[in-house]
Formats: structure tokens, C-alpha cells, sequence
């Protein structure tokens, strides 16, 4: 039925088998090099671009709560705090007024920590005023399950009870678990569960931008 | 975030940590601080965990350190005493224990007065067994509140000259502090009389004075450790008074030498003894930051030791029994 030579002849297997063991030995390799080598990356945003987000989210900031009347911002450990610092700044510059900034780490109001393995690093929270009655914006790098926002919000109502808590992130990459929203958003981007946005800051980073990272199938984000 | 350090299943001494694990206790403890300071002193970090205290020993100060501790963090806990419990009634410690686990438990806090309890209960129970004080062996959280509470008035451990005075001899406080301060970098030094410094002494590594003045001389900072009284069996020292004359560190003897010391102790202190009054109320005194650094060191032990446990995120997984 099938025509002659449809099959490899048993040279022809020798050879793929070969060939099959090369490549297998290539990947195995480059299983061992990739964590060496810068994986693929795109910049979303530059560090001007970066700069222009941040003080377009500023005035949104400021839009929202009809001016800097009892505002407050909080920003979520890490990157939000310089972000907060950011835009406090773009707000300093714009309104002339000084918008009282706070930090917030969330690590021990995670939903995770039971199954999570060591226990991740607990940073600095710092609220140093009342949040009582005021009205305080959340600020963060990335918001993707919500999970993050979830904890802060628990972590806040043991501080006070602010009249309104906004939310704003530098990008929105969708993926929530949580019905949770952004009020002011810098960038919204679409992309798979396979791939990482990473925030980067001159303070710690030695650079702004917002990079995608493809971190391969199955790795989670 | 997270990092491959952890501290195991139990914390039992100083003397097993390396430098970094002791590092990892200090830099954890110092968020933990700011909660302590917050109109609402609690965070849900160990809500459903379950947490006895089992004192066999008398404590007000670690006691109650711990318990709030534990509280601080949601944690569920039980305060059990030698005294009105089945153990005045003859139960081993490990029955003890076991009857306590089989209530389903997930960590103990123990002090006991033989030496090596704490381990000897971490080898024979699942649960997390953290070291209250074993005897004269260790104390390892009053260890690391006295390290959190030097690095944070030195900024640094490395190369800090820490002299120990007092009842070396049977004091946990003393070998939890030696083997931290060196693991930290720390120049240790004891100094009482030799009636109450370990035989062994030299097997420290540690420089001895035999002058209370010599030790203030050299030293940045003491840790003035109570004559343990309750332990003395006899003839240790001629007398209280005696004592005081020749090593209590009074003010005279700490304006002689012409700078700034800072001063130490572990609690509870004898006033006139070791330590006189206006020296322990001093400018120079941190007493009283130490026992609230130790409410933070405490949290962050608690925290580390609760995570880690690959079983815990497999029954996790599996909506497990636990």
C-alpha cells in the first residue's frame, strides 16, 4: 500500500538517530547555559516613557481625589515605594504641596504562606500619620492576580480607616484572581502566564524601564 | 521574594547557627519592630497555628516576651507550668509532649533546667521546638535580642569588643551571647571571679579579665549577668556586699574610664549586686531596649521557624489534614 521507501532505510535511522542524540545533547546544554544567558526581553517602557507615565498617574492621582486635600500615598514594597516617591515628587512639582508618603510590605498578610517554601523577606512598613479619614492611594508596580492588593487592604485596615482607598499601578498586566481594580493605570499590557514583567528603578535597579521577560511554559509568574 | 536560607526545624542554640542563619533572625527582626508600635499590634502571619509554652522554670520576662510574640502573629497558645500540671505529678517531659502533640500542635517553646532538654524534645517530636533556656547550656533568643540590640546602637557586630561580666559559670545567657557575638565578628570577653567562670573558659576563645576596671577599660559595651543565686549550691562567693565591691559596676567605675560604655543585662537584676541602680538607669543603659528588641526577635524566630516545611505545602496542596 505504501510506497517503497517510505521508510528510512537502516542507514537513514543511524544517521536521524545521530542527529536526534546531537540535538538532544544541544538542548541539554542549552538547558544548563540558559540561566547564564539573558533569557528574551523587550522594554515596554523606557526610562522617559517611564518618566511621562508617572506624571500623567500623578495628575490622574490628584484628578481623583479632587486635589491633595487629605491625600496619602502609600507605596507596596518593593518597587511601589519608589514609584510612590515618583509621583509624590510629579505632585510636589505640579501642586506645590507635599503629599504625605507612607511604605507598605504585605509578606505577612499573604494568602501563601503556608505553602510557600522558606520564608520570603519581610521588608519595612512605615505609616508613620493616621490614615483615619483620609484619603490614601495604594500605589504599585505591577498588578496581575490581585492577591498583592488584597493583602495591603487587610494590612491598612489595622492602621485606620481611610475614607477611600484608590489603587494605582504602573501596569496592569490583567490575570486577576480577585475582583479587584485599578483606579489609575499607567500601562496596560496583555501577556501569557509564560512571561514576567519586571519594573526596574534607578534606586535599586541602576535603571528605569519596564521590561517583559519570556520565561518559558509552566514556569508561573 | 524568597531565599533558600532557612533555620530548620528547631532553633536550640546559637552554637549550631551559622553567621548568616543569626543574620537572616536580626535583618527578619526588624520589620518586625514596627508592629509592636502599631494601634493594632497583630498581623495574621500564623492565624490557625498552634503554639505551647512549656515552662518548667520560673520566667516572667521571656514568658510573657514570647506569649506576646506569639499573640502578635495570631498564633493560638497555651502557657503550660511545671507547677499544677501532670509533670508535678511524675510524667516524663517526652510524655508530656507527646500528649501535647497528640492535641495537634505545631510548635513549643520550652524552658527546662537540664541542660540539652530543648534538643532532646526536638529530636523526639514533630512540632517546631524553639529553646527558652536549658539550664546552664543556651538561651538563644536572649543571644540574638542582645546582638539586635548592639547592632542597632553600633549600627555593626563586627569587631565590637563585648566583655560578659558576672556568673559566667551558669549562665545560658553568657554561652547563647560568646558563641553569637564570635559567630558575629564580635571581640568577647569575660570577666568575674574564676570561682564562677567555666573551667573550660579558655576553650572560648575569649579574653579573661580578672578586674571589673580592666574589662570597662577595654570594652564597647557589657552584658552584666545576674548572680544566679538559685543555682549556687555553696561557697561560689564570701558575700553579696564582697561581690559588689570588687565587680559591680558602678558609676564611679564607669566615669573612671573616660568614655562611654554601653551596658547590658539580661534580667532580672540584682540593684547593688552586679549592677548598681543609677548604672542600670543610666544615660548608657539599654535595658530596657533590649526587652523590647526581644519581642521582635522572637516574632522573626517564630516566622522562621513556621516556614520551610515542605510537608505543611504538600497537605497544603492536597487540602491536607492540617
Amino acid at each position: 500500500m505504501l510506497p517503497r521507501g517510505f521508510f528510512f532505510s537502516l542507514g537513514d535511522w543511524s544517521r536521524l538517530a545521530r542527529e536526534a542524540g546531537i540535538v538532544l545533547l544541544f538542548s541539554v546544554l542549552a538547558h544548563h547555559i540558559v540561566p547564564h544567558m539573558p533569557p528574551k526581553q523587550s522594554t515596554i517602557l523606557d526610562s522617559r516613557a517611564l518618566d511621562r507615565t508617572l506624571r500623567r498617574m500623578a495628575d490622574e492621582i490628584v484628578e481623583l481625589n479632587n486635589g491633595t486635600d487629605d491625600l496619602v500615598i502609600a507605596g507596596i514594597q518593593r518597587r511601589g515605594v519608589q514609584l510612590a516617591a515618583r509621583i509624590v515628587s510629579q505632585i510636589k512639582d505640579r501642586e506645590g504641596v507635599d503629599v504625605p508618603q507612607g511604605a507598605l510590605d504585605i509578606t505577612l498578610y499573604r494568602d501563601d504562606l503556608q505553602t510557600v517554601g522558606p520564608r520570603p523577606v519581610v521588608g519595612a512598613t512605615t505609616i508613620p500619620w493616621s490614615i483615619d479619614d483620609k484619603r490614601l492611594v495604594i500605589v504599585d508596580d505591577v498588578l496581575y492576580t490581585g492577591r498583592t492588593v488584597r493583602a495591603a487592604l487587610d494590612e491598612l485596615a489595622d492602621f485606620g480607616r481611610p475614607k477611600r482607598i484608590a489603587l494605582a499601578v504602573l501596569i496592569d498586566r490583567g490575570g486577576r484572581e480577585l475582583p479587584i481594580h485599578a483606579d489609575v493605570v499607567g500601562k496596560k499590557v496583555s501577556i501569557s502566564a509564560g512571561q514576567r514583567v519586571d519594573v526596574l528603578v534607578e534606586e535599586l535597579d541602576g535603571r528605569d524601564a519596564v521590561v517583559v521577560t519570556s520565561i518559558g511554559e509552566g514556569d508561573g509568574a | 521574594m524568597t531565599r533558600s536560607l532557612s533555620l530548620g526545624k528547631d532553633l536550640l542554640g546559637l552554637e549550631g547557627l551559622t553567621g548568616e542563619q543569626i543574620q537572616l533572625i536580626l535583618d527578619t527582626a526588624e520589620p518586625f519592630k514596627e508592629i509592636s508600635e502599631r494601634a493594632i499590634k497583630k498581623v495574621p502571619t500564623l492565624r490557625g497555628a498552634t503554639i505551647v509554652n512549656l515552662f518548667f522554670e520560673a520566667s516572667t520576662r521571656t514568658r510573657v516576651s514570647f506569649e506576646f510574640a506569639e499573640k502578635r502573629l495570631s498564633a493560638d497558645t497555651v502557657n503550660v507550668a511545671a507547677v499544677g500540671s501532670s509533670v508535678s505529678k511524675g510524667e516524663t517531659l517526652v510524655d508530656t509532649a507527646r500528649n501535647l502533640e497528640a492535641m495537634r500542635i505545631d510548635m513549643v517553646v520550652i524552658r527546662h533546667g537540664a541542660s540539652g532538654a530543648a534538643q532532646f524534645l526536638g529530636e523526639r517530636i514533630e512540632s517546631n521546638v524553639i529553646n527558652a533556656g536549658d539550664g546552664t547550656h543556651e538561651h538563644p533568643t536572649q543571644g540574638l535580642l542582645d546582638l539586635l540590640t548592639l547592632r542597632d546602637h553600633f549600627a555593626r557586630l563586627a569587631g565590637l569588643k563585648v566583655c560578659i561580666c558576672g556568673d559566667v559559670l551558669h549562665s545560658r545567657v553568657a554561652r547563647s551571647n560568646i558563641w553569637g557575638l564570635q559567630k558575629m565578628g564580635a571581640e568577647v570577653a569575660v570577666c568575674g571571679p574564676r570561682s564562677l567562670l567555666p573551667n573550660a573558659i579558655d576553650d572560648f576563645g575569649v579574653t579573661v579579665f580578672d578586674r571589673v576596671e580592666a574589662a570597662i577599660e577595654w570594652a564597647d559595651a557589657l552584658n552584666i549577668l545576674r548572680l544566679q543565686l538559685e543555682r549556687m549550691t555553696s561557697g561560689f562567693i564570701p558575700s553579696l556586699r564582697e561581690y559588689n565591691r570588687v565587680f559591680g559596676v558602678t558609676r564611679d567605675r564607669l566615669e573612671r574610664a573616660k568614655k562611654d560604655t554601653l551596658i547590658l543585662h539580661p534580667g532580672p537584676m540584682n540593684r547593688g549586686v552586679e549592677i548598681d541602680s543609677d548604672v542600670a538607669d543610666g544615660p548608657f543603659s539599654v535595658i530596657l531596649d533590649q526587652v523590647t528588641n526581644g519581642v521582635a526577635v522572637r516574632m522573626a524566630v517564630l516566622y522562621l521557624l513556621s516556614g520551610g516545611r515542605p510537608e505543611l505545602a504538600e497537605a497544603a496542596k492536597s487540602g491536607g489534614s492540617r
